[in-house]
């Protein structure tokens, strides 16, 4: 067992000096550039606890982040009984909100599962920006709610962008951590089991209305810390802020990255970034290919260029990112065990 | 009085009867065989008993209580742990890991190493359970189920798929299991010759009907179970 923990050991204390050390070689923007992918990594952390640890399907959690959000953007502008919440103090109350809400919509899923899980879900996303647009008064309707700037904390000296990357991957790492010691302890060899075989979990005593709720809940938590900080770096939110395609962008970086891999869902949430940005790149160098030409400039292309990508990427690498290192690494350790 | 008492229950799914008032039931300490044609609603039995499905009608008892009180996930609580017929491993998971779960009640995890010793399954401990050979992988399981704790075993032909050598090691393994362990154990098997060496007494059942009971030979003996079931090559 032992044997086991190092890899992973090394993977954490080198991701962590990266991230330490990646804003003094980056410009100000690629910082938040950077920062907003620890936000897409957070929230792909709760889909791999629910997705890949625990076998259930959400096609549904933009919306998650889009409470987390709200939630921040509410606390901080309009206050909580007239009184203000700073904004780093409403990270985790939009977690648990969020976290709520998965919990709640955790119960119906115990009745569903694969296809009608996600189509339930997949509701939830769409009907979620409905609810700003009904309600305005207290969700600001499509004009939304604008924050204040994040500014760092008094004596900090450091630029707003520097200070959400770090914030932002500070909260990434501790979360990380305790997704990494959930998965390896009882709840989530609970949750391993459910996703592995529902009938053998039962008659091992592993209860499923609890489990099953209770990842959702969890899911739904990180899901909700991303939408805040998302909220946060963004200073405004607006039902546009949290589309409907981001859920399913949240589902291919899921898949990118290995399901089942924590530290591949840094490669998952790079992907959802950089081709959410920077699909007209890609779309030029698919033109590239013969027989191709697909205008960058035109509107659609993004979703495009992203379900072709997930296709390659699902054609050559079906385990997804962390897939490929465990294989690589298998490769690795099988060679020295022969060896010795 | 009956450790296990399974009374007049009939289990429908559509227009087939899977069990028709059926009832049999094990004491203390007993090897007890339910064997039958496939299709006979031995499964089924085994789903009803721990509780995955609920019966249209009848009733079973454990420990004179009623287990229709029970969850499916708390009938490991009431001492009754059970294997699958097509092995259900958790795939993704290592051998430990697996007994581990088996384990989810109870406190600490050196359990789940002494019952791998006792498997003699700790040489691989650690390897991913979907890489090991099918008896191997029974034997997993068969730990699993030990690793609750269990008063009462429920075995859904832990000899399918095995080696001639296998399954003979396997029927002086599960007696020594029940001797070690004190348990009553209900094995469906479709291997007579397991069967027939070791269980004290034998339930037969074809379509759903219990149609005979008693000791091995008692049943081997009985024209209706030569009729309905030995007489079909298996
Ligand atoms: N979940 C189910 N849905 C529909 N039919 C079932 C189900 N489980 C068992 N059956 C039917 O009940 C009958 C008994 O099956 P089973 O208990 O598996 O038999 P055995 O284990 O004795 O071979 C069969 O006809 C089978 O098709
Ligand atoms: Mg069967």
């Amino acid at each position: 067992m032992r044997a086991r923990l190092w890899p992973e050991l090394s993977a954490f204390a080198a991701v962590a000096v990266v991230v330490a050390l990646l804003p003094r070689f980056v410009s100000d923007f690629r910082a938040r550039e950077l920062a907003i992918v620890g936000m897409y990594f957070i929230a792909l952390l709760g889909l791999s606890i629910l997705t890949g640890f625990n076998g259930q399907i959400s096609l549904g959690h933009g919306a998650f982040m889009a409470i987390g959000g709200y939630t921040t953007a509410i606390l901080s502008v309009d206050g909580f009984f007239g009184h203000q919440l700073r904004d780093l103090w409403t990270i985790p109350i939009a977690g648990l909100v969020a976290g709520i809400a998965g919990l709640v919509v955790g119960i119906p899923a115990l009745r569903l599962s694969g296809l009608y899980l996600a189509l339930i879900t997949f509701g939830i996303a769409v009907s979620f920006p409905q609810l700003p647009k009904e309600f305005d008064h207290f969700f600001g309707g499509t004009t939304g709610k604008i924050l204040d700037l994040a500014k760092p904390p008094f004596g900090l000296g450091t630029t707003t962008n520097n200070w959400i990357y770090y914030l932002t991957w500070g909260i990434a790492l501790v979360l990380l951590v305790a997704a990494w010691l959930l998965v390896r302890g009882k709840t989530g060899r609970a949750f391993k089991a459910i996703r592995d075989s529902e009938v053998a979990a039962v008659s091992a005593g592993i209860s499923l209305p609890r489990y099953k709720t209770l990842a959702f809940g969890i899911s739904a938590f990180y899901a909700g810390v991303a939408g805040s900080l998302y909220a946060i770096a963004n200073a405004y939110v607006n039902p546009d802020v949290f589309p409907i395609i981001l859920s399913v962008y949240l589902v291919v970086g899921l898949a990118v990255g290995g399901l089942d891999s924590l530290f591949g869902m840094i490669a998952g949430a790079a992907l959802i970034y950089f081709l959410q940005n920077h699909a007209d790149t890609v779309a030029r160098w698919i033109n590239h290919l013969p027989a191709l030409s697909l205008d960058p400039k035109q509107p659609g292309i993004p979703s495009v260029v992203f379900g072709i990508v997930l296709i390659v990427v699902m054609v050559l690498l079906p385990t997804g990112a962390g897939g490929l290192v465990r294989k690589l690494f298998g490769l690795l350790t099988s060679r020295l065990y022969t060896r010795s | 009085m009956p450790l296990l008492e399974v009374e007049n229950v009939s289990m429908r799914f559509g227009g087939i009867v899977a069990l028709d008032a059926v009832s049999f039931d094990a004491a203390a300490g007993e090897i007890v065989g339910l064997i039958g044609p496939n299709g006979a609603g031995k499964t089924t039995a085994f789903n009803v008993i721990t509780r995955l499905y609920t019966p249209d009608e009848g009733d079973v008892r454990f420990d004179g209580e009623s287990l229709f009180g029970t969850s499916p996930s708390g009938v490991i609580r009431r001492g009754i742990a059970r294997t699958f017929q097509n092995v259900e491993l958790f795939s993704g998971m290592s051998v430990i890991d697996n007994v581990r779960v088996g384990g989810h009640l109870r406190q600490g995890d050196q359990s789940a190493d002494d019952v791998l010793f006792y498997m003699n399954l700790h040489s691989v401990r650690d390897r991913p359970v979907s890489d090991l050979p099918y008896g191997t992988q029974k034997r997993v399981e068969l730990a699993r189920a030990l690793a609750s704790g269990p008063q009462f075993l429920l075995l859904d032909e832990p000899a399918g798929g095995l080696s001639h050598e296998e399954v003979e090691q396997l029927g002086v393994f599960i007696r020594r299991m029940r001797d070690d362990f004190e348990l009553t154990i209900l094995l469906v098997e479709h291997h007579m010759g397991l069967v027939m060496g070791i269980a004290d007494r034998v339930h037969v059942l074809d379509f759903g009907k219990r149609i005979a009971e008693g000791t091995p030979a008692e049943v081997q003996a009985n024209t209706s179970v030569i009729e309905a079931y030995l007489g079909v090559p298996t």
